[in-house]
């Protein structure tokens, strides 16, 4: 029999986002596999550049509603960075303390959508309703369940008082019990095993190689994390471990996150044991002296990069997000050949990715030359200038910002 | 290894309330200081118009209705529920209020004075 291609993708009910997968079958097995990305672009970056830092916060805080902290403070510790504003203690700890209740949020939705993936229901509902747990918590200590808005210039937004902290101990116990309880399902329960076993491997080396990050490079036994090999907020001094796993495949994958969460609690505990007292923000310059800074930030999905310039001015001259997904998009394509049909969907799912999140490129592709090419910033302004001249608009003369656009 | 080591939870489920809540029949509490809908004391209002510039999504303005009185209007769909506008106010004459049930039928009935 012949080979036989099939898209799976851009809507397709087994992918909660748009994305197209070119799948090359040949029976049920896949010989080969194409990542196609590009269908969220929403211009953030761009947008970005038009705001005012401030207002910024709150537009990369929505680039991902499950790890809304993590681009958030990713982008402000580059402007952080640049204006060479130090926060206070206190406010790191609370930065850390969110980022973690974001990453228990973010790997208990995991571990529902993966059960939910391989037809293991029951356990995508338990798991979101023990997520609903630390969902309440951020609404209480932030004030809205996803977009928590706790980070502002210079600190943070919210303290925590006593009670609060007393709330997050008994949640975080009662998530704790839980935690060990799913621990449990993932390395004891028969049917969950095989179905993850030797599913979507990616060896230490090919995960090196497509420059795999976060639990999926992890669950390859790359011990790397950004919290340990390059703190930020208050990881420095946090004790914590950095959970890995020789498995290689969706097994390893689901045990890392489970883990991780075992992480967390700690984590957590330590910083409500030791916040130190004070200022939770500082003051911040609306003007952002020129300069440009990298911001590396551990989400639940993996390395968070955010690059932010600055010409002095209160709005940013470019901003550039690499959300982990990207990281982990080529080795999807690998993880897919050589496994089966049926297999796509949780491996897929298995790097927890968040394609909304991953859009940035635009492939510009002429469609009555049939050609496909990538355009520079100058030959892509040029070229739309042009296209609206050709269709009646003539923007010579225009000024924007001081400078001519025609 | 086991096999439907989630059995005796599902089980149980059969015989405890549900975990779900049957909004909107029940209602939902959401806690005090979360950031829902807007409140305004136009008694506390400079018009120093701080609230309109740091507005991530031009989503509030601050009329001027008489001498030294001003009014502000929300534009509840463009309204992102941040609260920058409440931290950006040095008089504290905004500030966020629970109320979270704000669908209407008409869109023009999303602008609204507060
Ligand atoms: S809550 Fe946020 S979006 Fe809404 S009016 Fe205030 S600043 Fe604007
Ligand atoms: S920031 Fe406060 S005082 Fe100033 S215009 Fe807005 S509501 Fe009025």
């Amino acid at each position: 029999m012949g080979k036989v291609v099939i898209p799976i993708g851009p809507q397709h009910p087994a992918l909660k986002e748009p994305e197209n997968f070119v799948i090359t079958l040949d029976g049920e097995k896949v010989v080969a596999a194409a990542v196609n990305l590009g269908y969220n672009h929403r211009g953030i970056e761009k947008a970005c550049e038009q705001r005012t830092y401030l207002q910024d916060i709150y537009l990369i805080e929505r680039i991902c509603g499950i790890c809304s902290h993590a681009h958030s403070t990713a982008f402000i510790q580059a402007a952080e960075e640049i204006a060479e504003v130090e926060i206070p203690r206190r406010a790191a700890f609370i930065r850390t303390l969110i980022g973690e209740l974001e990453r228990i949020h973010s790997h208990f939705l995991w571990l529902g959508v993966a059960g939910h993936e391989v037809g293991f229901d029951t356990l995508f509902m338990y798991s979101w309703r023990d997520r609903e747990l630390v969902l309440d918590l951020v609404a209480k200590l932030t004030g809205n369940r996803v977009n928590y808005g706790i980070n502002t210039l210079g600190g943070v937004r919210r303290d925590i008082s006593p009670e609060e902290a007393a709330e997050i101990r008994k949640v975080i116990g009662a998530l704790e019990e839980r935690t060990k309880y799913y621990l449990g399902i993932a390395s004891e329960e028969t049917t969950l095993i095989s179905r993850f076993l030797n599913v979507g491997r990616l060896s230490k080396e090919d995960a090196l190689r497509l420059g795999a990050t976060g639990p999926v490079a992890r669950a390859a036994d790359i011990k790397r994390d950004v919290r340990k090999d390059d703190p930020y907020a208050a990881y420095g001094e946090i004790p914590f471990d950095v959970i890995t796993d020789t498995h290689a495949d969706v097994l390893g994958r689901t045990l890392v996150r489970v883990k991780e969460l075992m992480e967390c609690y700690k984590i957590i505990r330590y910083i409500l044991d030791n916040m130190p007292e004070g200022l939770i923000s500082v003051r911040f310059p609306r003007r952002v002296p020129e300069g440009e800074a990298f911001s590396r930030y551990e989400a639940p999905r993996g390395e968070d990069v955010h690059y932010v310039k600055s010409n002095g001015m209160d709005k940013p001259e470019r901003v550039k997000v690499r959300a982990p997904t990207m990281a982990n998009a080529a080795s999807v394509a690998h993880m897919l050949s050589g496994g089966y049909l049926a297999d796509v969907p949780i491996v897929i799912a298995a790097i927890d990715p968040c394609f909304s999140c991953t859009d940035r490129t635009i492939r510009v592709r002429d469609i009555f030359r049939g050609s496909d090419s990538v355009l520079d910033w100058p030959a892509l302004r040029d070229y739309s200038i042009r296209w609206y001249r050709e269709n009646g608009l003539d923007f010579s003369g225009i000024k924007l910002f001081g400078r001519e656009i025609g | 290894m086991k096999t439907g080591k989630m059995l005796p939870l599902a089980l149980k489920g059969l015989f405890t309330k549900p975990a779900t809540i049957s909004y909107p029949y029940q209602k939902v509490v959401v806690p005090s200081d979360f950031r829902g809908k807007l409140v305004f004391d136009p008694s506390k209002c400079v018009g120093c118009m701080l609230c309109v510039r740091d507005c991530p999504s031009g989503a509030i303005e601050i009329i001027k209705v008489g001498e030294k009185k001003y009014k502000a209007v929300v534009h509840l769909d463009k309204c992102i529920y941040c609260g920058q506008c409440c931290d950006s106010c040095v008089r504290q004459a905004l500030r966020t209020s629970p109320e979270f049930e704000l669908a209407v039928y008409d869109r023009k009935d999303l602008t609204v004075d507060i």
